[in-house]
């Protein structure tokens, strides 16, 4: 089972890049013993993203489908979260609440999927009508200010967006602090490991094969619709894992976390980072929610340009990502170091190229 | 009274008509031209609208205005067209990305330099009844205006010079090439005439909204959803697309509200696309040979 955590469809392997995953994850663990807790607690905010960034990673790195509707999932489950955790009475119902609420964005996603799937659209179309979806849902949360948009107990708010639900809880005990910091590091570290594996394994490959050239999948004997569809739903369901963590982490969501601009920020994320991998999207997410709360401190508006600009350039200088070319470059020199005294740059180079299909 | 209620009737489509076709003219010739679907079309929107409200601010008349306000998106339209997605029409995902970034730098940059919302302008032309309705005249310019956008399009893309050179490239590129279509011309054209219809829409409908430099995000689902039922096609696609949509939203918004319409259309959308993913304009096109 472990021999799926290296394979052909994910970059960094052997001993050394294990080390060094181990090296960030024990200082990532080590990290709230030295920060006071305010820190750790913009340090499990950002967390919360690298989910969501993860799902588009899958879905349109691996998957090929450009899904501008991670946050339309992001949204359903952040929601879903409020609403049933108010409803269900918190405390230890709230984890029961996370689980259910992911379902429910997972369910939205198959229900979406499977009309745009099974209708054959794709590329462009795909993603302006998740991205109409998406922007729909914000207008509908923002008019629902009145007291007649209700479920159960839980008011929707509208624009001032709906509040009052208990965190995640066990027994009496509040996941805050640095406790939620360890469980979003122990997701992450799950979650990252288990795609790891799920795109190395046989129905990865499927998929990757789907995107490589859909027709050429299909001819195979595979129903490729199938494999997109289940593509799509995993990684819509961990945009809802990220908007469920969200709404618990802060108590409180708005429409604004759904509609433009929040819609753009996992694109940028994934397309800056390099979507065809896993890795340099945990690393370039990571990099730039950090960068992008350090700027919003002094103004929004001004990280919001520079997350526009960072677009614009990925797509003009680097289409593959800037964190993956710069990761590329570094492993092909350290390699190539290594190598020299064996001489074997030449077969080095076929290596890496047949690494970048 | 029932010719009252039949106008009535034919008003209120009429509203979404205009606002359909007016929004996604623009950005149905670009797809239809080069496959780009142009990210950064709400914001031409935009630019329509801001640069109408200043003129006239300035003393300038509002059709004049307006005209203005188009032609002035048409040329940001060209210089787009040749500083960024001239470069990606092999990429078209990428021109789509591009132009989000684009959007977002705009947009923000708006809002950090002129703020939040300037005053408007009111709704010119007052208004009318018929029965027991009253109506607004400015509404039915709008929709003369969508119905003068179509057929000024009709007659640039079937009646000149331009458009046949527009009509091979769309077909074959390659070939109208070869056979001394100046196609990179055509694509920049084609650009700032989207563009240009962007910035009229943000012209005429500035009277009747609030300015604020997200307004462009009000616009871009209708115009998204009405390209994905329309296709390819401006005239045979986004036209009927238009009609049909209009239909159902009409009836939704008379009996639930603007939201509900807007939900309902969506799902229409989904419902169309499962049966006909390359949009109406295929089923019209296929007819029509």
């Amino acid at each position: 089972m472990f021999k799926l955590l290296d394979g052909p469809q994910t970059l960094g392997r052997g001993r050394t890049f294990w080390s060094c995953f181990l090296a960030v994850l024990a200082a990532a663990l080590i990290y709230p013993v030295f920060a006071d807790s305010y820190d750790v607690g913009n340090f499990s905010y950002f967390l919360i993203w690298v989910f969501m960034a993860l799902g588009l990673c899958l879905i349109w790195g691996y998957g090929g489908m450009l899904s501008f509707g991670q946050t339309f999932f992001f949204g359903i489950s952040g929601y879903a979260y409020g609403v049933l955790a108010i409803n269900m009475g918190g405390g230890s119902t709230t984890i029961a609440a996370l689980v259910l609420s992911v379902i429910i964005a997972m369910i939205a996603a198959g229900i979406l999927g499977y009309f745009m799937i099974w209708g054959g659209i794709s590329g462009i179309f795909f993603g302006i009508v998740t991205l109409s979806a998406t922007l729909v849902l914000a207008f509908f949360l923002g008019q629902t200010a009145g007291p007649e948009w209700h479920i159960g107990t839980a008011r929707l708010n509208g624009f001032n967006g709906m509040k009052g639900m208990d965190p995640l809880t066990v027994g009496d005990f509040y996941i805050e602090g640095s406790a939620l910091y360890y469980v979003m590091v122990a997701l992450i570290v799950i979650v990252y490991i288990a795609l790891r594996m799920l795109v190395n394994s046989r129905i990865g490959n499927v998929i990757v094969a789907t995107r490589e050239n859909p027709q050429r999948a299909e001819m195979l004997g595979y129903d490729v619709r199938k494999y997109q569809l289940l593509t799509f739903i995993i990684g819509s369901g961990l945009a809802g894992l990220s908007g469920a963590l969200y709404t618990s982490w802060g108590q409180f969501i708005t429409p604004s976390s759904i509609g433009l601009p929040a819609a753009a920020m996992p694109i940028v994320w994934v397309a800056f980072s390099g979507r065809s991998d896993l890795t340099a999207t945990l690393v370039g997410s990571f990099l730039l929610l950090f960068g992008f709360q350090t700027i919003t401190v002094y103004s929004q508006q001004a990280a919001l340009v520079l997350m526009g600009t960072l677009l614009l350039a990925t797509v003009m200088l680097a289409p593959q990502g800037f964190v993956l070319g710069v990761g590329k470059l570094v492993v092909d020199r350290w390699t190539r170091r290594r190598r020299r005294d064996a001489n074997s740059t030449l077969a080095d180079a076929g290596r890496l190229q047949s690494d970048e299909a | 009274m029932m010719s009252a209620e039949l106008f009535s009737v034919f008003y209120q489509f009429a509203d979404v008509f205009a606002f359909l076709i007016l929004s996604a003219a623009g950005l149905a010739i670009v797809f239809g031209m080069m496959g780009v679907i142009n990210m950064a079309h709400g914001e031409f929107i935009m630019c329509g609208a801001y640069v109408t409200v200043g003129l006239v601010k300035l003393g300038v008349p509002l059709a004049i205005a307006q005209g203005l306000a188009a032609v002035t998106a048409g040329l940001i339209g060209v210089a787009v067209e040749y500083l960024i997605v001239r470069r990606l029409y092999k990429r078209p995902l990428d021109s789509l990305l591009a132009t989000w970034g684009l959007s977002l730098i705009v947009t923000q940059s708006m809002l950090l330099i002129v703020g939040s919302s300037i005053t408007g302008i009111g709704t010119p032309e007052g208004s009318f009844a018929i029965g027991g309705y009253t109506f607004s005249t400015y509404r039915l310019v709008l929709f003369a205006c969508a119905v003068a956008v179509l057929i000024g399009l009709y007659v640039i893309f079937m009646k000149t010079r331009f458009g046949v050179m527009a009509r091979a490239t769309m077909q074959n590129a390659a070939m109208a090439k070869a056979l001394g279509a100046r196609t990179g011309r055509i694509y920049a054209i084609s650009f700032g005439i989207g563009a240009g219809l962007a910035g009229l829409c943000g012209a005429l409908y500035a009277p009747t909204m609030t300015l604020i430099p997200t307004m462009g995000a009000t616009f871009v689902v209708e115009s998204f959803v009405t390209v994905v039922v329309g296709g390819a096609n401006v005239l045979l696609g986004t036209a009927p697309a238009a009609v049909f949509l209009a239909m159902i939203r009409m009836a939704l918004n008379a009996s639930y509200g603007q939201i509900i319409g807007q939900i309902g259309m969506l799902f229409a959308v989904i419902l169309i696309i499962r049966v006909l993913p390359e949009g109406l304009s295929s089923v019209l096109v296929r007819r029509g040979r």
